[in-house]
């Protein structure tokens, strides 16, 4: 046919005519309906005299107390006026620090621990020990150790953020195919170079799955430690506010600190997304 | 031909134990000699070790008994000289197409230009130029497995070890390939050790074949085919071989390796 033959050769410089899913934006935008009409219950609960406004804050007061402490002018009376910025720096400063540290040397920890049986052997035991002691009873011998000092926060949370992060990780070194060890040996690696070569980079979907888990608990750790062992930062105002009877900003603090993870949370997404180019096919949704 | 046997096992043996502590026994006693340049299909019932065979002899597993040497030197490990083709595959999926045939230079530092020119010719070799910057999960199976033949050739091996690489093809994928193999074992001299279920494939493919019997397994039968190469399945001297195979394979499994010593020659 020479209508077929005149045809140009299909390559892939041609315009798509595959498009990914055009519906991104839309599911971008559902995922605000609940949110917003959990807020528009809650306003409607307030201003409707459902609950006692005495017991739960109705939205726009919050909002008013927020905006007060964040942009109101700083008095050195009102504890909270103006000092939202400051705080919340200071806790982002702690769970950075304390979480480099748990993800650094969890995530080494954890791909030795899985993958070499004399380092499980040695350590295991040590590790489910300490890991089944929650770490909020650490609290008092932290404090006791370092004093109320940065130091304080940010041990607590890089010791406890470090043990999800590890075994987890561990699981998943464990998990690496034979097959896959077995080709890189066959194609020149190593035994040595095993971990970095192939054990890392299978095992690293778990490694971001740990490490949002430990993201989530450095968060938790660092309310804790800010309202018992160190000054400012949002736990800190968060029981400052507890003390003089300020539900508003009680909330105002409490969704400051869901935000803030939120958006950590989607910063450590967005680096996994880049890692794990290879596994978009491979893996549901 | 003085040329000493490039593969050549002695008594070679191979026990595991189990979950249990039970010992198993996947084969005893077997003695082989390959020659360089050949090309050999096994082919025997499930479980008569014939991977345990391969993967000893590629240095994934240790012997229990006997000898196994490859150029008179005895195996120390897996290493380049012998290339594996995995029935899975077994590609890097964190690695596109192009990074996964470069493993085996880049583990070899060998120098970039170099590389580059290899790996194009690679992957021309196996007509998977356009495909170069894909991930393996982004190829068919067919693809995948030429990757993996791709991936083991620029080391340039001098013996081929597979099992059953193409058991999971569709017939069509299987035969393209199978021709491409059998061009490129020649070509380049290479020594092939291929496992398969398929008497046929064993047939097509084998310079010689060889027939195991159950476990304990045992070389049952040593078959030369001296038929020219690229084989037609459809005629008579191919159909008449792949009978006496057929025949030999149903003799084999009634037997094991406690019930025969000496293989016939065929
Ligand atoms: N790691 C292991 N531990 C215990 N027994 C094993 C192990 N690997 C293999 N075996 C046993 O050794 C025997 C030979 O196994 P092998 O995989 O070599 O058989 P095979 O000939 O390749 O079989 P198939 O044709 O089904 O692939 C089998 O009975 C198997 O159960
Ligand atoms: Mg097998």
């Amino acid at each position: 046919m020479a209508a077929a033959e005149s045809a140009p050769e299909r390559t892939d410089a041609r315009p798509l005519k595959v498009r990914p899913p055009a519906r991104k934006a839309a599911r971008f935008w559902r995922g605000f309906i609940v949110p917003a009409a959990a807020l528009l219950v809650w306003q409607l609960a307030t201003s409707l005299g459902w609950v006692a406004t005495a017991s739960i804050p109705s939205p726009v007061s919050v909002v008013e107390s927020w905006y007060e402490w964040v942009f109101g002018p700083v008095i050195p009376l009102a504890w909270y006026s103006g000092t939202w910025t400051a705080y919340a720096l200071l806790s982002i400063r702690r769970v950075a620090a304390g979480f480099a540290i748990a993800a650094a040397l969890g995530s080494s920890f954890g791909l030795l621990l899985g993958w070499y049986a004399l380092v499980s052997d040695l350590f295991d035991g040590v590790i489910n020990f300490l890991r089944a002691i929650p770490t909020t009873a650490w609290v008092p011998f932290v404090v006791f150790f370092f004093g109320i000092h940065e130091a304080a926060a940010i041990s607590l949370i890089a010791f406890g953020a470090f043990f999800p992060i590890v075994t987890n990780i561990a699981a998943g070194a464990r998990q690496t195919p034979r097959t896959l060890v077995r080709a890189a040996r066959m194609l020149g690696t190593p035994p040595h170079k095993l971990l970095w070569r192939v054990v890392l980079p299978c095992a690293l979907p778990t490694v971001f799955a740990a490490l949002r888990i430990g993201l989530g608990l450095s968060w938790v750790l660092v309310i804790v430690a800010e309202m018992l062992a160190v000054q400012g930062g949002l736990g800190y105002a968060l029981w400052a506010a507890y003390q003089v009877n300020r539900l508003d900003l009680i909330v105002a603090a409490i969704i400051s600190v869901g935000l803030l993870g939120l958006v950590s949370d989607w910063a450590l997404v967005q680096l996994a997304a880049v890692s794990l180019r290879w596994q978009r096919g491979l893996v549901g949704q | 031909m003085s040329d000493p046997s490039i593969i050549s096992c002695d008594r070679l043996g191979k026990t595991y134990l189990d979950n249990s502590g039970r010992e198993v026994v996947a084969f005893e006693d077997i003695s082989l000699e390959i020659a360089r340049g050949d090309f050999v299909t096994v082919i025997g019932p499930s479980g008569c070790g014939k991977t345990s065979l391969l993967f000893m002899l590629a240095g994934f597993e240790s012997k229990t008994s006997g000898a196994m040497l490859i150029e008179g030197e005895p195996i120390k490990g897996p290493g380049a000289d012998r290339a594996v083709v995995f029935q899975e595959y077994a590609l890097f999926p964190w690695l596109n197409l192009r990074r996964n045939i470069e493993y085996g230079p880049r583990e070899k530092a060998m120098p970039r230009d170099e590389m580059r020119r290899k790996v194009d010719e690679m992957l021309d070799v196996v007509g998977l130029a356009s495909a170069a910057e894909r991930y393996p999960h982004e190829l068919s199976a067919g693809m995948r497995q030429r990757a993996a033949l791709a991936r083991v050739l620029v080391n340039e091996p001098k013996i081929l070890l597979m099992d059953e690489p193409f058991a999971a093809l569709d017939a069509q994928t299987r035969l393209s390939l199978q021709r491409e193999l059998s061009r490129l074992s020649q070509e380049l001299a290479l020594t092939v050790m291929f496992i398969t279920h398929s008497v046929e494939e064993a047939v097509l493919l084998g310079d010689r074949i060889l027939v195991m019997t159950a476990r304990p397994g045992q070389i049952y039968a040593d078959v030369a085919v001296n038929l020219p190469k690229p084989r037609d399945p459809t005629a008579h001297e191919f159909s008449d071989r792949r009978r006496d195979v057929e025949d030999l394979l149903k003799r084999a499994s009634a037997q094991t390796g406690e019930t025969i010593s000496i293989p016939i020659i065929v």
